[in-house]
């Protein structure tokens, strides 16, 4: 490329400077910054340049949105076909008070639903656990048993609704209890749709809610995908988790790399039990963060697309072209919000939503500005879905697909990404893998460096957060924070009594029996879950069982 | 219980003389698996030359005191993002008055309402952080608060 840029100095000689010489530059003008760098740390150049895009060719890196490798996105028409869903994560106190919450939701156009479940449900405990004291309902919704279930899903179609519910080291018995519900309702397993989160190794890397060790957990989770496969086609039975990993601290190359690392373990392991690699390869779906550095998450959503296609297709042989796409849900930064000067979070958000917008996503929950405080209020949540409403109708970025494609700077930003990521691949093949890595504590420690480092720039103020280390206010405007009522907990255990003393106790017994001896075999525990759940079986019960079986997990603690 | 969990981080820079470094509990309760801040909490106070005892995740308030006395620590930071913290906070308070600890600093930090922290506060907790705390403001608030004389930790176990 021919072309060069003139600076207009006041130096005698007046130079032209060509791309290849950025030291020159800077010795003529002065920056800001010695160094202009991505959160992630990649250092950024004055500008880009043809030939830093692209160089391995249109068609090989990027192609048309809807042709491999999918760089610019898995459906030739994205939203000009269907619109993303907007799918705002929620759920607090008891089932019924989330009940509410949704059914007010979905009234303002919401065309999703998420569950957040709270600490006991997450680690499989029941809400009359001595364990559980002070949780119940506190940062997401209890469900102790089907019963709880019922209620929270009273009055929705499943049949018209997907469901997406954010539970990990239970999620195969809490997916039965929302099968039997359906069943119930006489919505065709053949038919609903949704997605269980149920991605152990991002719990034991980052979010930490486990109940067994890393294998019998991995069993759990093939068993669940196989299940969906023959019984329930339209469900998608995980979604491989960074958001976790990036709101531990990670930077957004781990963020990619570690998840799709994680994403490459299931597939392994679903091959390895027997399963074929086209017929559930289609059903996985991936969970990314969205942070405020804009164009490095736009990279990120493309480079994962990339990636993930290339290895489905090379590494594992997949056929279908279903098995190479990478669907995923995405989510603002929680960890951007601050507590002070909250309005401004709403900002964040928003250009945080148009990234991942930008970068393709399939669906999308925008956080809301009081989350720093506690869980959202119902205002704070509306904003929230308007946000998404604004940049679907009034902003113009549905017009064309991956508008931002080509771009020097883009292009550039996703090859490094990529390079990167391959970089994680080679550490994690170093320390054996991704279980042994757990183990040795590598995904951890690389995090906690990570959100070590990153405090240290803000603390130093090398990095401004507005409103915390610069722009400060005497008083940070007070705002109303949703408190959940204490007798949710009292509400939760009563209800969890009664339905103990109404139960068929013998059914109940006899169905976790069954479970225990299924689960000292190698079977697909799905079936035994499912009727111990329809027994009423608590959730802490069924865990019980198979504890036994399977023992408990103590994580080795690294800072 | 098991003690098997724990991280002990020494500090860097120990300062010399017969000054002590400060010894601190970074103590996860509940159910809580948030811990970023915990960590990141560790190694601030490490760096700032104390002695950091990291709980690890998942525990209980009565294994936190007991932790606390057993390691004979100047403060307990207890990191909280569950939205149990008016729950466990008073309990683990309860149990060091229970234990008749007594000179031993509480600090909570989390996603902490505001009129929460008041009533901790109240209860006992010597300061409650906030989300967008600066680890320099929290390593400051503790050498000035144990720079004020100590008695000697008074601990009858019965």
């Amino acid at each position: 490329m021919g072309v060069k840029f003139p600076l207009h100095t006041k130096s005698k000689s007046r130079k032209v400077l060509s791309h290849d010489e950025p030291e020159d530059i800077n010795l003529q003008v002065k920056e800001r910054k010695k160094l202009f760098k991505t959160l992630s740390g990649i250092e950024v150049k004055r500008f880009y340049h043809p030939k830093d895009a692209m160089s391995g060719g249109y068609e090989q890196t990027l192609n048309d949105p809807g042709c491999y490798p999918f760089t610019r996105g898995i459906y030739p028409t994205l939203y000009r076909g269907r619109l993303w869903t907007y799918r705002q994560f929620s759920g607090f106190g008891t089932p019924l008070d989330t009940n509410r919450r949704y059914k007010y939701l979905i009234s303002q156009g919401q065309t999703g639903l998420s569950v957040a479940f709270d600490l006991p449900t997450l680690m499989g405990r029941d809400a009359d656990d001595p364990r559980c004291l002070g949780e119940v309902g506190k940062c997401g919704v209890g469900v102790s048993s089907l019963e709880d279930m019922e209620t929270l899903f009273e009055g929705i179609d499943l049949s018209r609704i997907t469901t997406s519910m954010t539970i990990n080291a239970p999620a195969a018995w809490v997916w039965a209890m929302y099968l039997a519900v359906a069943e119930k309702q006489g919505a065709s397993w053949k038919k609903i749709s949704g997605t269980i989160q149920n991605d152990i190794l991002k719990e034991f890397i980052a979010q930490k809610e486990w109940i067994f060790p890393p294998e019998p957990h991995m069993r759990l989770i093939v068993d669940t995908i196989d299940f969906s496969v023959k019984c329930v086609p339209r469900w998608h039975p995980i979604s491989i988790s960074g958001y976790h990993i990036r709101e531990a601290g990670s930077t957004a190359v781990q963020e990619l790399a570690f998840t799709l690392a994680d994403g490459m373990e299931y597939v392994k392991w679903c091959i390895e039990a027997g399963l074929k690699v086209d017929e559930f390869a289609p059903t996985l779906s991936f969970f990314f963060n969205s942070h405020l550095d804009f164009f490095e998450e736009i990279a990120k959503f493309r480079a994962a697309r990339r990636i993930w296609a290339r290895v489905m297709r090379e590494k594992f042989g997949a056929q279908k072209e279903k098995s190479w796409l990478l669907r995923f849900h995405t989510q603002t930064a929680g960890c951007s919000l601050q507590k002070q000067q909250p309005d401004v979070n709403v900002i964040r958000s928003a250009y945080e939503a148009l990234a991942a917008v930008l970068g393709g996503t399939q669906s999308l929950h925008v956080n809301s500005l009081d989350e720093a405080l506690g869980l959202p209020t119902e205002k704070a949540v509306r904003i929230s879905l308007r946000t998404q409403q604004v940049l679907a109708h009034e902003l113009g970025v549905t017009n064309t697909v991956d508008p931002l494609g080509g771009a020097y700077f883009v292009e550039w930003l996703t090859d490094r990404m990529e390079d990167e990521v391959q970089k994680y691949f080679q550490k994690i093949e170093e320390v054996g893998g991704v279980l042994p890595g757990i183990e040795a504590g590598f995904f951890q420690q690389e995090i906690a460096n990570a959100a070590y480092a990153y405090q240290q720039e803000i603390d130093r103020k090398e990095r401004i957060i507005v409103g915390v280390n610069d722009y400060l206010l005497e008083e940070s405007p007070d705002i109303e924070v949703l408190k959940i009522p204490d007798t949710a907990e009292k509400t939760q255990i009563q209800r969890l009594k009664s339905l103990r003393r109404r139960r068929d106790h013998r059914a109940v017994v006899q169905r976790l029996r069954d479970l225990q001896k299924a689960a000292k075999t190698s079977k697909n525990l799905m079936p035994e879950l499912y009727e111990a759940v329809k027994a009423y079986a608590t959730l802490g019960e069924i865990a019980g069982v198979l504890k036994e079986v399977f023992g408990e997990y103590r994580e080795r603690a690294v800072i | 219980m098991s003690r098997l969990s724990f991280s002990k981080v020494k500090p860097e820079r120990v300062k010399q003389g017969k000054s002590i470094p400060i010894r601190v509990l970074v103590a996860k309760v509940g159910l809580d698996g948030h811990d970023r801040g915990a960590k990141v909490i560790a190694r601030a106070l490490r760096d700032a030359g104390m002695e950091v005892i990291y709980s690890g995740l998942h525990r209980t308030p009565e294994e936190i005191v007991d932790m606390a006395i057993q390691e004979d620590v100047r403060v307990i930071a207890v990191s909280l993002l569950s939205g149990a913290h008016m729950v466990l906070v008073p309990r683990i308070l309860q149990l060091l008055k229970k234990e008749k600890v007594k000179d031993v600093l509480v600090l909570v930090g989390g996603t902490i309402p505001e009129d929460d922290a008041k009533i901790l506060k109240k209860m006992g907790v010597k300061e409650v952080y906030f989300p967008g705390t600066l680890t320099t403001g929290i390593v400051e608030d503790i050498l000035r608060y144990t720079s004020e004389p100590k008695q000697k930790l008074r601990v009858k176990k019965s």
